[in-house]
């Protein structure tokens, strides 16, 4: 971490501070980790009605085809991407993977067909590496610009639907992973039904300017409560979502992390667009002959949270470690500790006991299917 | 007598019997907890060991004996209801009584004064 740099701040910071937020530094920038509600209720409410998220540190880029062939940017993104780019339709938007040459992953990211350019949104803490990776790629037949300034936010939960309808009616006919450009009464938006909490609901990119307004409109509506970064990692944990630097590194392959979903037949072995990504040599076999370790969900049998770091054993006295918990905490929805981690495959079946270390004891874990609360994407 | 420790306890002396719990200021900064684990009735600590754990949805926290005794009772209720001491930490929130190995220990903790000081 760079520690000297001044912390930069999101077009939403001084609405943080007037809110009476706690900021922390997160990825280089200072941002709300709570509000005065605190996160035990802001979880609640983003399930119960709606939240909003702050999440312009994540990096928005955009990679226009100088052929104006979206198609030429979307095989050259397929080049450093194992998923399938070339067959998403204008207007879609879909989850993706920047692998490495060991089949570890250097980001995970959200790729949408705008009809003449990609719109690729990735983590704030991998953002400059990404556009690295991406210039490298795609910078022979595209254009990249990186508008890192612009604001982007996350409306959330069971009443978001009805509230940005409230500015743009058009907005409740977009399905799940739907991306459109809307005017969000005189604010020009990029919206996605998206989000990374299970919640049905939309990520809205504004320019810099606007954000606060925006943000301002949508929080005077009385169903929506601003929802900080405590509360967005207990609401993706409780989705199953992996977090980038804890549940997925440059060491995890997408098998090994469960994520096989995200490779689309055609770029896998007997595709029309098999390979071509870095890692294809490691990844691709272990679709057929599976991986040492696998991602699992872990319920804690007992009342006590396990937290990240936890070492993972196979009962109760035996000496070596055989995984490890990346993200553990409370569920506040579930209504007790979840966690996920690393298990030999052949103890990753639910319903497996495993064991973890917690102040010098060790505390029965029951593999568990993901999500831990089931998600409500409108599909 | 109430007296206070710079880790954010507060002890209710009566007898050579202390009542431990943590301030409201402490309660505040943890947030909202949702899990608590306290010690055996008879475990003897020192001043400063680990007695109890205090976890929050993101995080977890000890709580330090703030002097040498004996744990001669502990509040289950917290551990059911981790709420209450968010909401009622100098009273039903209480965590433990300790019978003290030295009750004159207590003089030299702080006083209600010089604890608000610290937290301001």
């Amino acid at each position: 971490m760079e520690t000297d740099k001044p912390l930069s701040k999101t077009p939403l910071h001084d609405l943080h501070i007037e809110l009476g937020a706690k900021m922390v530094p997160f990825a280089g920038y200072d941002m709300p980790v709570q509000y005065p509600l605190g996160v035990l209720k802001e979880h609640l409410h983003t399930r119960a009605a709606a939240g909003l998220f702050d999440v312009s540190h994540m990096g928005q880029i955009l990679i226009r085809p100088k052929s104006g062939n979206v198609e030429d940017a979307a095989l050259a993104l397929e080049s450093i991407a194992p998923i399938n780019v070339a067959g998403l339709k204008e207007g879609r938007q879909r989850y993706g993977l920047f692998t490495n040459d060991e089949g570890g992953l250097f980001d995970d990211f959200m790729v949408a067909n705008r009809g003449d350019h990609l719109y690729v949104v990735v983590n704030a803490a991998c953002k400059e590496q990404d556009l690295g990776l991406i210039r490298k790629a795609c910078a022979a037949s595209c254009d990249i610009e990186a508008p890192f300034e612009r604001g982007l936010m996350a409306l959330q939960g069971p009443s978001a639907e009805a509230v940005l309808a409230a500015l743009a009616p058009e907005v409740a006919d977009m399905t799940f992973m739907d991306v459109r450009d809307v005017d969000l009464d005189g604010i020009s938006a990029v919206v996605s039904r998206s989000g990374y909490t299970g919640e049905d609901g939309y990520e809205i990119s504004v320019a810099a300017g606007d954000a606060g307004k925006l943000a301002r409109r949508l929080l005077s509506d009385e169903r929506v409560e601003a929802i900080g970064l405590g509360a967005r990692d207990s609401l993706r944990l409780e989705a199953g979502l992996c977090l980038y630097g804890h549940d997925i590194d440059m060491t995890t392959t997408p098998v090994e992390a469960a994520l096989t979903w995200a490779i689309q037949k055609v770029r896998r072995t007997g595709g029309e667009r098999a390979g071509g990504f870095p890692g294809a040599d490691i990844i691709l076999p272990q679709f057929e002959n599976g991986a040492e370790k696998i991602r699992v969900g872990l319920a804690p049998e007992g009342r006590a949270p396990v937290r990240e770091g936890a070492d993972l054993f196979a009962d109760e006295t035996s000496t070596e470690p055989f995984g490890k918990v990346t993200s553990g905490g409370f569920g506040p929805s579930h209504g007790g500790p979840v966690s996920m981690g690393y298990v030999p495959s052949a103890q990753g079946e639910p319903g497996t006991i495993v064991y973890a270390e917690v102040r010098g004891k060790r505390l029965p874990l029951r593999v568990a299917s993901l999500p831990f609360v089931p998600n409500t994407y409108k599909r | 007598m109430i007296k206070y420790t710079e880790d954010h306890e507060w002890l209710k002396l009566d007898g050579d019997v202390a009542t431990v719990g943590i301030t409201e200021h402490a309660a505040e900064q943890l947030g909202d907890l949702v899990f608590v684990e306290l010690p055996d009735a008879g475990a003897e600590f020192d001043k400063g060991d680990e007695a109890a754990t205090v976890e929050s949805v993101k995080a977890a926290s000890e709580v330090y004996c703030p002097l040498k005794g004996e744990i001669t009772e502990v509040n289950e209720a917290i551990v059911n209801d981790p709420s209450l001491v968010n909401s009622d930490p100098a009273g039903a929130g209480w965590f433990f009584k300790l019978k003290l190995a030295n009750p004159s220990d207590i003089e030299a903790l702080l006083d209600e004064a010089a604890y608000k000081a610290i937290i301001d």
